[in-house]
């Protein structure tokens, strides 16, 4: 397949790199020259130096082939005009933005550009995995079925600790589907299994509602408090 | 008329100057302060140190109440985007933006933004004058 990569900075560069490893054809498209010298150097003639949003630049790159487009800029403007160039002008199979503004993704998909990657919140949920005082970390989204997946850890004095799987108050439709226990194996907990501090489910829960679930998890001195 | 024009350079500030003195409400916004010097004076309409490619710096201009959107920042993707959003999002009932680029203006007047391109019109005009 032919994928077309609209910036060649850390993301764009490790990106083809992925691609050209999984025999992919690539180019990236990047203005800056020092930028594209460093791809040629490491990469091989990979780069176009120029902007990834003229059409002329992508008709020139041969975006009328392309299998895939991906922009990549630190600019939302840009990748917003580049996928919306690739998509709705030369019917790019596939088209996904990196966004940086995390409220731009609705923007985006108002304007046509679904597929968006948001870099910044992908970042924030990775070190809050690594503080282990965050109750919540927000694993994946399932956007066409309006589903979360999220680790939930038991702190502590979690007004929840001590209490069944089946006394959870989880918004409707939620599944809990597996138990971590330290020192046991995952394990898919039953509506009777008794939480305790340390626990860690991974659940299924409706969009939007990761908020009640963490002020339903929160220490019951908090409770006392509030 | 209420207008809000982004981008404070010479043709955004210019704008305002000759609507203001129209008597029309104008909202002027860029992200770089040193901008709104070049504002007349006495220029009675409001300049925000905002982003129109933020929906809350549009909203501090009180979009909603806007008759008309302008966009003349000197980046193309900036003009569309700002553009874009105050026409889809917000339902502006005018917006008008400038695309330096040709192909791209065409593009985007595919996507029912209504655009100028300055270096479609200004070599027209050049060849206006040399055929005269």
């Amino acid at each position: 397949m032919y994928g077309m990569i609209i910036g060649g900075g850390g993301v764009g560069y490790y990106l083809a790199k992925e691609l050209l490893d999984n025999g992919h054809e690539v180019l990236i498209i990047e203005k800056d020259a020092k930028r594209c010298e460093r791809v040629e150097d490491e990469l091989g003639s990979i780069s176009l130096c120029g902007d990834g949003c003229e059409v002329a630049v992508l008709t020139k790159a041969g975006i009328a082939r392309a299998d895939m487009f991906i922009a990549v800029t630190d600019e939302d403007d840009d990748n917003l005009a580049a996928c919306q160039i690739a998509k709705q002008k030369f019917n790019v199979p596939q088209v996904i933005a990196k966004i940086n503004n995390p409220k731009n993704e609705r923007i985006f998909a108002k304007l046509g550009i679904e597929n968006t990657v948001d870099g910044v919140a992908l970042v924030l949920e990775h070190i809050k995995a690594q503080i282990s005082t965050f109750p919540l970390i927000h694993l994946l989204s399932l956007e066409d079925k309006g589903l979360e997946i999220v680790l939930i850890r038991i702190a502590e004095g979690s007004r929840v600790a001590g209490k069944s799987v089946g006394d959870l108050c989880l918004p409707l439709s939620s599944v809990v589907s597996i138990m971590i226990r330290q020192g046991q194996e995952c394990q898919v907990p039953a509506s009777d299994t008794i939480l305790e501090a340390g626990d860690q489910l991974v659940c299924l829960i409706p969009g939007g509602s990761e908020g009640a679930v963490q002020a339903m998890l929160g220490t019951s001195g908090q409770e006392e408090s509030g | 008329m209420n207008v809000i024009i982004m981008g404070c350079g010479r043709v955004g500030a210019e704008l305002a100057r000759l609507l203001d003195a129209e008597g029309h409400k104008v909202t002027i916004l860029d992200t770089d302060a040193s901008s709104f010097d070049k504002l007349p004076p006495d220029f009675g309409g409001t300049a925000l140190l905002e982003s129109a490619t933020d929906e809350e710096g549009l909203q501090k201009a009180n979009i909603t109440e806007a008759d008309a959107f302008v966009a003349v920042t000197r980046e193309d993707d900036k003009n569309a985007m700002a553009a874009q959003i105050a026409k889809r999002i917000f339902d502006v009932p005018r917006v008008i933006c400038r695309i330096y680029d040709p192909l791209r203006e065409e593009f985007y007047e595919s996507l029912g933004l209504e655009g100028i391109s300055p270096t479609v019109v200004f070599a027209r005009l050049l060849k206006e004058k040399l055929e005269k």
